[in-house]
């Protein structure tokens, strides 16, 4: 044992619980400022759906089409924000070195993940409120108080798998790549899941394995929550659930492999 | 037993592999309280995979890394340390003073940002979004970054690469503040005059191993020896049988001696050659010191082989 080990040093100053509080507060913050100051990040996330929805469930549709295109939009506008937001800045920060630094920073232990996650839920809950305003004031969808309310909370929490989703991707690859790499999940998946097109008009064999995609799932819980889908949710919100947690232990793990 | 004998960080007996490559074989390094330790080496000889395994980056296969008496990825010994490291790309849209705010709040007791801010010299820069600032700037903001938590103990990875020369006095002007609060610093530099004019010791590390640790003296001292040149008709294997003689050689006509002893060197050369000419005496400074023991390292050879050879 060497002779110096045995030395106690002065004790560390202790963080209070308040300030531990405040760190991941202050994450949060810059996190969401960060982005909301850079429109090239922020504007494709909420534009996309917003402006399929108006060309298609305002000028080409109406009445309980609209509706039907609300609620699929919905879906749609909420998957951007969880991949992208998180895919494409993970991916970045890896390769910038700032995921680096703050690791070796005495960052509060999910400080990080948790920044992402609300600014995600946030620009998730932009893009409904978005599309409920089209949908009121453009479309004449008549929805009840309540209706808006699931909309909105369907939004905000079923970002979340594809938070996980995008964090698995962000660790595959490092920089500039991840935005291709997450079209190519986000696109094919909205489509085969009946986002773009009602299932119904899909051939069988993929209306039959749309269930494996969570934007399906995502899809039900919005049309649900707009009064077209009456059947029972608790399903969905599992399998969302079950996505989120896989994704979230996957990305964890190579995380923690690879940095 | 003094406050400044006491460990803050420690490499013992560290193994670290990436595949077949190995990294740190065997590799030591204890750095005290309120000490300046200068980490050196050449590239790929180890230095990144030191620090990034006292800063719980990365996980070691065999031996003891400690930070402030705990594992490094532990959040508690973090606290108390800084971090600047070479290559971090920092938000640009967010602005110097949130920067600076943000990573305060990591810590238990932190300087308010206008003490930071006057230390690292970013004053000024506080309301300026960081993408917006030159190079030199990034890396002082990176410095504010880095002592804004009140740390005990402050890495610095190469701190002053892309600085200009006021900057870089300014920065070491800081340093030697903080050291002066007590504040301990690992320092990875390529300058060796920065190493020089700071460290108390200096760690040179060489294909994983660290192999000189000790003062900046002693390093110097290590390669006590000078450097002979002229041109003679004195025999090189005769020069080479002298006391205090390490080496000699001719190159052209010219005579190469190495020796610990030059004064008495020069002496006997110019008894034993009076036509003597162009005689040179150079004195080996930390640089050549450094390249020395990291050649011989390179090559395998044991210094003392060398020294006999």
């Amino acid at each position: 044992m060497d002779q110096a080990m045995s030395i106690p040093l002065a004790a560390a100053m202790p963080m209070s619980r308040r300030r531990v509080l405040g760190a991941y507060l202050a994450e949060m913050r810059s996190e969401c400022l960060r982005y909301l100051r850079a429109p090239g990040f922020i504007l494709p996330m909420t534009l996309f759906s917003t402006v399929f929805y108006v060309m298609f469930g305002v000028l080409l549709n109406q009445g309980e089409a609209s509706r039907y295109l609300l609620a699929s939009y919905g879906a749609f506008g909420i998957i951007g924000p969880g991949l992208f937001g998180f895919g494409v800045s993970l991916a970045i920060e890896r390769d910038g070195g700032l995921l680096t630094l703050k690791r070796a920073l005495p960052m509060p232990p999910g400080a990080y993940l948790l920044g992402k996650m609300v600014m995600a839920m946030i620009a998730a809950t932009v893009v409904i409120a978005l599309l409920l305003l089209i949908g009121i004031f453009l479309a004449h969808v008549s929805l009840s108080w309540g209706q808006m309310l699931a909309l909105v909370a369907t939004g905000a929490f079923g970002v979340l798998p594809f938070c996980a989703l995008g964090m698995f991707v962000g660790t595959l690859l490092k920089g500039q790549g991840a935005p291709g790499l997450l079209n190519l999940v986000y696109l094919p998946m909205a489509f085969l899941s009946g986002l773009w097109l009602p299932l119904s008009m899909l051939p069988r064999m993929l209306q039959q394995i749309a269930p494996v995609w969570p934007s399906y799932h995502l899809n039900q819980l919005t049309q649900a929550a707009v009064g077209l889908n009456h059947g029972p949710v608790l399903g969905h919100v599992l399998a969302l659930a079950g996505f989120a947690a896989v994704f979230l232990w996957l990305a964890a793990r190579r995380l923690h492999r690879n940095g | 037993m003094t406050v400044s004998e006491q460990v803050v960080a420690r490499l013992a007996g560290v193994e670290k592999r990436y595949g077949r490559l190995v990294a740190l074989d065997n590799a030591g390094l204890q750095l005290r309280r309120g000490e300046l330790l200068a980490l050196l080496g050449p590239n790929g000889a180890g230095k990144t995979t030191a620090i990034s395994l006292l800063l719980g980056l990365l996980r070691a296969d065999a031996g003891t890394v400690e930070l402030f008496g705990r594992d490094p990825r532990d959040v508690r010994a973090r606290r108390r340390i800084g971090v600047m490291l070479q290559h971090a790309e920092l938000p640009g849209t967010l602005r110097v003073g949130e920067l600076l705010r943000l990573i305060a709040s990591y810590y238990p007791a932190p300087r308010s940002m206008a003490e930071s801010a006057r230390m690292a010299g970013v004053d000024d820069l506080l309301a300026r979004p960081y993408a917006k600032l030159s190079g030199g700037q990034q890396r002082r903001v990176q410095f504010a970054l880095a002592l804004c938590g009140r740390p005990e103990l402050l890495f610095l990875d190469e701190p002053t690469v892309g600085m200009d020369i006021e900057a870089r006095q300014r920065l070491w002007a800081a340093i030697s503040q903080l050291r002066a609060e007590g504040c301990a610093v690992l320092l990875t530099t390529h300058y060796l005059e920065e190493a020089e004019a700071l460290a108390d010791r200096v760690c040179v590390m060489a294909r994983g191993r660290v192999i000189h640790e000790g003062t900046v003296e002693a390093l110097r001292a290590r390669i006590a020896t000078r450097r002979i040149r002229c041109v003679s008709t004195v025999d090189a294997g005769v020069v080479g049988g002298w006391p205090a003689v390490t080496a000699a050689e001719r190159r052209q006509d010219r005579l190469h001696v190495t020796t610990d002893a030059a004064e008495a060197v020069v002496r006997r050369l110019l008894d034993a050659d009076p036509q003597l000419s162009e005689l040179e005496v150079q004195r080996a400074g930390l640089a050549e010191a450094f390249t020395e023991l990291t050649r011989e390292a390179e090559q395998g050879l044991p210094e003392t082989r060398r020294e006999v050879a």
